[in-house]
C-alpha cells in the first residue's frame, strides 16, 4: 500500500499566512483568466463564423473591424439594448437566476485548468493556473454535472411548451453522456494516480523517445480520450449533438423564452463551456502546457519560463477548437434515439471495461509480469465481456416483457 | 485553515469574480434597455398562434435516464478512490472492482433487455 496519494499543491499558499501580496497574486491570477476566457469566446464565435464560410465558400463576417473580428463584440453590444420580457406563467425569481447558473459552471471549470508553468508573481513562487485543487478532477465533473441546472431550471422556469421539452430532452442527454465522461477520466486518472490537475500534466511531460516507445504509456489513454472527445461535444451540446436547441423541433430550445442580455449570457455560457472543455481535454490527454523549450535560450530564461508553456497550451487548445468548428460544419445533428443508444449501449460499456483493462495494465507493470502475456489476454477477456452484453439482448422480433 | 482549505480562497475569490461580473452585466443592461410593457409580449412563444394550456405530462423515459444516471454516478464515488491508488491496492482490489463493475453490468444488461434503452 502506498497511503495517502501524494498532493501537488501550488507553493503560493506555502507560506503560512495569507498576506495581501499572496491575495494580490490571486486577484491577478483571476483578472486574467476572466480577460482571457472573455476575449477567447469573442475570437472563437468569430473564427467558427469565419472557418464555416470559408468550408460553405461564402465570406463571412467581414465588416465590424480588420477581417470581421469585432463582429461579436457589436452583436454583444446589441443584445444590452435589447428589451426584456418575462413570460406572464414565468416562476419569476427561477427565470432570473437561471442565466446564473448555466453561466458559473463554464466559469469555474476553467480555475483548475494549468495554463502554464512555474513562474514567480509580486515575488511568490506559483503555478500558472488559477488554483491548483487537490480534487481538481473531480472539480471539473462536479462543474460539468453542475452546468445541467442551469438549462434544466431555464426550461422549466419559462412555463412554456417548447422549452420545457427542449430541458428535459437536455437534461436526460448531459445525464447520459455525463456518465460515459465520468468514466474517461477515471481512465487518465488511474494511469495517473492522482486527482490534482498540475499533477496529472506534470505525469505526462516528456521523458524523450525511449521511454514513449517502451512504456507505451500514452496507448491505455487513447480509447479515454476518443470516449471523451464523444462525450465533451455532446456535453456542451456542441454539434452533432445539439439536439437541445433543435430549431425544426422545438423552437429554440430551453432558451426560447429568453431574450435580451440574458439570452446572451447562454449564448456565452455555451462557447465558453467548449473552450473550457478543450483546455480541459488538453490537461487531461494533451498534457496541457508542457512541451519543448527554444534550446537556444537558457531554460529559465523569460521566454522559456513564462511563454513556451503558454504557447504550447495555446496551441494544443487551438488545434481542439478547429476540430470541433470542422465537425460543426461537417455533420448533421443525430437523431435522438441514436443519440442515447451510442451514450447507453456502447460509449458507457466501452469506457467502463477499459478502465478495468487498463487497471490490470496498471497492476501488470506494477508486478513485473509480462505486459505482452497480459495485454492480449486482458483485451481478449473486456472483449468477451463485451460480446456477452450484447449476445442477452433482445433480438429483432424476439418478445420482450417491456415498460411502458 | 490547512493548506488543504487555502486553496479553495482563490475558488472562492473566482466564485465571487464570477458572480460580480454577470451581475454587472445584466445591472448595466437594466440601465440600457426600453421598458414598454404591452401584454401581447408577456405571452408563451408558440410560432405564433395561440398558446394551448401547459400539458402535466413528459414522456416517462426521460425520468428512467436520469434514474439510470443516479446509478453510474453512484458507481463512480466508489470507482475514484480505488482508481487514484490502483497499483497500491494490486490485484486485490483490481478482482474486486472487477466483481463490482460485473454486478452494475448486469444490471445495465436486465435495463436493456427489459426494452428500456429503447426509445420507443
Amino acid at each position: 500500500m502506498t497511503g495517502v496519494p501524494v498532493v501537488a499543491l501550488d507553493p503560493l499558499f506555502d507560506g503560512g499566512e495569507i498576506t495581501w501580496s499572496v491575495f494580490g497574486v490571486v486577484a491577478i491570477k483571476v483578472v486574467v483568466a476572466f480577460a482571457f476566457l472573455l476575449v477567447a469566446v469573442m475570437l472563437y464565435i468569430w473564427g467558427m463564423r469565419k472557418v464555416i464560410a470559408d468550408m460553405q465558400n461564402r465570406i463571412g463576417p467581414n465588416r465590424a473591424g480588420p477581417f470581421g473580428v469585432l463582429q461579436t463584440l457589436a452583436d454583444g453590444i446589441k443584445l444590452f439594448f435589447k428589451e426584456q420580457s418575462i413570460p406572464s406563467s414565468a416562476d419569476r425569481p427561477v427565470f432570473r437566476l437561471a442565466p446564473y447558473l448555466s453561466i458559473m459552471p463554464a466559469f469555474l471549470m476553467f480555475c483548475v485548468v494549468p495554463v502554464g508553468g512555474r513562474v514567480s508573481i509580486l515575488g511568490h513562487e506559483t503555478y500558472l493556473q488559477v488554483v491548483d485543487l487537490p480534487v481538481g478532477a473531480l472539480f471539473v465533473l462536479a462543474m460539468s454535472g453542475l452546468g445541467v441546472y442551469g438549462i434544466m431550471l431555464a426550461g422549466w422556469a419559462s412555463g412554456s411548451k417548447y422549452p420545457l421539452l427542449g430541458s428535459v430532452r437536455a437534461t436526460a442527454q448531459l445525464l447520459s453522456y455525463e456518465a460515459a465522461f465520468g468514466l474517461a477520466v477515471l481512465g487518465v486518472l488511474i494511469q495517473a494516480g492522482t486527482l490534482s490537475t498540475r499533477g496529472i500534466v506534470d505525469e505526462q511531460a516528456w521523458d524523450g523517445w525511449a521511454s514513449f516507445a517502451t512504456e507505451w504509456y500514452w496507448a491505455a489513454a487513447f480509447v479515454p480520450f476518443v470516449i471523451f472527445l464523444i462525450a465533451a461535444t455532446a456535453e456542451t451540446n456542441h454539434p452533432p449533438f445539439d439536439l437541445v436547441e433543435a430549431e425544426q423541433e422545438l423552437v429554440g430550445g430551453f432558451n426560447t423564452e429568453y431574450t435580451g442580455i440574458r439570452f446572451a449570457i447562454f449564448f456565452l455560457a455555451e462557447f465558453m463551456n467548449v473552450i473550457t472543455m478543450s483546455a480541459i481535454a488538453t490537461t487531461l490527454f494533451l498534457g496541457g502546457p508542457s512541451g519543448p523549450g527554444l534550446g537556444f535560450l537558457a531554460a529559465d530564461n523569460v521566454v522559456n519560463v513564462w511563454l513556451m508553456p503558454v504557447f504550447w497550451f495555446l496551441v494544443k487548445v487551438l488545434a481542439l477548437l478547429y476540430c470541433t468548428i470542422w465537425v460543426r460544419a461537417s455533420l448533421p445533428r443525430m437523431r435522438y434515439d441514436r443519440l442515447m443508444a451510442l451514450g447507453w449501449k456502447y460509449l458507457i460499456e466501452v469506457a467502463v471495461l477499459w478502465v478495468l483493462v487498463s487497471a490490470a495494465l496498471v497492476v501488470a507493470r506494477e508486478e513485473g509480469w509480462n505486459v505482452w502475456v497480459v495485454t492480449p489476454i486482458v483485451a481478449a477477456a473486456a472483449l468477451g465481456a463485451f460480446g456477452v452484453l450484447y449476445l442477452c439482448m433482445p433480438r429483432p422480433g424476439e418478445h420482450v416483457e417491456e415498460f411502458r | 485553515m490547512t493548506e488543504f482549505y487555502r486553496q479553495y480562497l482563490a475558488v472562492a475569490v473566482f466564485v465571487v469574480a464570477a458572480f460580480g461580473m454577470v451581475g454587472a452585466m445584466l445591472g448595466l443592461a437594466r440601465l440600457l434597455r426600453p421598458t414598454n410593457p404591452q401584454d401581447e409580449k408577456y405571452v408563451t412563444y408558440e410560432s405564433g398562434a395561440d398558446p394551448l394550456p401547459l400539458f402535466g405530462q413528459a414522456n416517462v423515459r426521460y425520468y428512467i435516464y436520469a434514474l439510470l444516471f443516479v446509478i453510474f454516478d453512484v458507481e463512480a464515488v466508489f470507482i475514484f478512490p480505488w482508481a487514484i491508488d490502483v497499483d497500491g491496492l494490486e490485484w486485490f482490489g483490481l478482482i474486486e472492482m472487477t466483481i463490482f463493475i460485473g454486478v452494475l453490468l448486469l444490471g445495465l444488461a436486465y435495463v436493456w433487455r427489459k426494452g428500456l434503452l429503447k426509445w420507443a
